[in-house]
């Protein structure tokens, strides 16, 4: 796993100040989705060998929410972009 | 060949040129009854009872690399059955009773050390939490004794006593646990598998799953399409991947988990110790060797080396619990990618397709499972019905609402 983090708030960062939330790739189903969408988003997940989206948490520096997306097989970083700024971008 | 005293002394005599591979280099077949992916400890189990115990002879064991190449052979070899849940513990109090007569059984030394495994605590918190923990373990008849800080001063008299944020009060022993050979276990499975006729076939990668009529008709793999009856899959840290190839998709997050050994001491740490501040657990090989790891490094991962920030922090964690480590020369550290669950605990139960079986989320506990494991997944595929032991660790568990979550940290497979 590389060792940098470039958080778009804190600039690079190690990546022992952030807290990993896991997959943002999921979208959060509407209130009254069937139990079978919540229990998808809840505990089923593509965990893919290449190319992924996680939330990572800025706990040790601004606090704000980043989804970070990275190979899982070659641990490069390829981007990191604010929480609220992806959602907006994917229409979340 | 049986191996034995004789069989010593007699190959010995003729300069040891004599032995015998220990499985034969089998060429696929066109079709199995049972065809098994991944020639890991569970794999090469599952083959060996199947043909073993439920008479079923027709069976290949499939693996991409060399036999034992994935985390058999990657992990810290710790066997135990101290678990606390009614969904684990007479789990692993089975594969316990197995390790107790492997050797016997395989007619191989696995090199099974019943040397003790202490947890420690180092509050009041943690020293109630693990009477409850004993409590549960004596109601499912397994012994566990609650150790006293004076009587485990006797014991480990090298543990950092008195430190400041983790004093160590005390822990938990179960003196049946301890350690095994982890490649020998592979080795003595495939060599029981293969003398029950079950083909083992190294180098054989499974890359797609063939379904006709919504049933499995079998893989095509790197040395061609084999046909199958059944499939059952146990590849572990790759568990997602090959069941993504019947559309299937786990509640499962393949991570990353270090480990580390020093250069060879004189007999000094009697005992598999764990760390209650933090995860740390160390043990001594009979090469002399500390054999050691922590945590999963926490990220999701499927390349099979981890961070240098972790390789520190176990260290820390170490030498927190055990100044004298600080003197120590770390020689070799390596890591696997573990199939992390959604609670913590495996799956072994059918699929939403007929003759599909799974047997994966072992996360970093799967060795001491083996066993078990193999025992349990055969039990099924044979009789396509779940041994009683095997009853909470059900696919469905999650919708269903019975997760079964030792750690109580919820669907969040880091933290596990
Ligand atoms: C560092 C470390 C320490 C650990 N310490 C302990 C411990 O102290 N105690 C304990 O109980 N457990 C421990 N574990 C966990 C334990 O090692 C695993 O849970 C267990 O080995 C998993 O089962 P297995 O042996 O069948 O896996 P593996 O040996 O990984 O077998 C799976 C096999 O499937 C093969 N495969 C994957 N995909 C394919 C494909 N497409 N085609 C063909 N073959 C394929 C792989 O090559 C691999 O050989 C540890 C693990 C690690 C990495
Ligand atoms: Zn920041």
């Amino acid at each position: 796993m590389a060792s940098l983090i470039t958080c778009p708030h804190c600039g690079v960062r190690p990546k022992e100040e952030f807290a990993i939330r896991g997959d943002a790739s999921l979208v959060r189903p509407a209130p009254t989705a069937s139990d079978e969408a919540w229990h998808d988003y809840v505990y089923v997940r593509t965990n893919p060998r290449g190319r992924t989206l996680e939330h990572w948490q800025h706990v040790a520096g601004c606090r704000r929410f980043l989804v970070v997306e990275r190979d899982t097989f070659t641990h490069d970083v390829h981007s990191v972009t604010d929480g609220a700024a992806f959602a907006r971008e994917n229409g979340r | 060949m049986r191996y034995s005293a004789f069989s010593i002394v007699k190959n010995a005599l003729s300069g040891n040129l004599k032995w015998k591979p220990q499985w034969r280099q089998a060429e696929p077949k066109s079709h199995y009854d049972v065809i098994i992916v991944g020639g890991g400890g569970h794999g090469l189990a599952t083959a060996y009872y199947l043909a073993k115990e439920f008479g079923v002879k027709n069976v290949a064991v499939l693996e991409k690399g060399y036999l034992g190449s994935g985390n058999v052979g990657r992990n810290t070899t710790i066997v135990r059955s101290n678990y606390m849940l009614p969904g684990n513990e007479p789990f692993y109090e089975f594969s316990m009773k197995l390790w107790e007569g492997l050797e016997r059984e395989l007619n191989y030394n696995v090199m099974l050390s019943q040397r003790g495994v202490i947890m420690l605590y180092h509050n009041d918190g943690q020293r109630d939490a693990y009477i409850r923990r004993g409590n549960a373990m004596w109601m499912e008849g397994v012994a566990a004794e609650l150790i006293e800080r004076d009587q485990l001063k006797k014991m480990i008299p090298f543990l950092n006593y008195d430190h400041a944020r983790y004093p160590i009060l005390g822990g938990l022993l179960q003196r049946r646990a301890g350690t095994a050979r982890h490649d020998a276990v592979a080795w003595g499975y495939a060599r029981g598998a293969d003398r029950h006729g079950v083909d083992i076939i190294e180098h054989c990668e499974v890359t797609a799953i063939r379904r006709e009529n919504g049933v499995v008709s079998g893989v095509e793999t790197t040395k061609g399409f084999i046909g199958c009856g059944k499939l059952a899959l146990a590849a572990a840290g790759n568990s997602s991947r090959v069941s993504e190839m019947a559309d299937l998709k786990l509640p499962i997050e393949s991570h990353v988990l270090q480990a580390f050994v020093t250069e060879g001491l004189k007999p000094c740490i009697d005992h598999v110790i764990v760390y209650g501040g933090g995860h740390f657990y160390i043990s001594q090989s009979d090469k002399g060797g500390l054999v050691f790891g922590a945590e999963i490094d926490g990220y999701t991962s499927y390349a099979q080396r981890g961070n240098l920030a972790t390789a520190e922090h176990v260290m820390e964690e170490g030498v927190t619990m055990i100044p004298g480590l600080s003197r120590v020369r770390v020689l070799r550290s390596w890591a696997g990618v573990m199939d992390m669950s959604m609670d913590g605990s495996p799956i072994i139960d059918r699929t939403p397709i007929d003759n599909l079986y799974l047997n994966c989320g072992w996360c970093y506990g799967g060795f001491k499972a083996t066993p078990a494991s193999g025992y349990c997944f055969a039990h099924l595929i044979a009789k396509n019905d779940t041994h009683p032991v095997a009853r909470f660790l059900r696919l469905d568990r999650f919708a269903r609402g019975y997760a079964v979550d030792e750690a109580g940290a919820g669907p969040q497979p880091n933290l596990h």
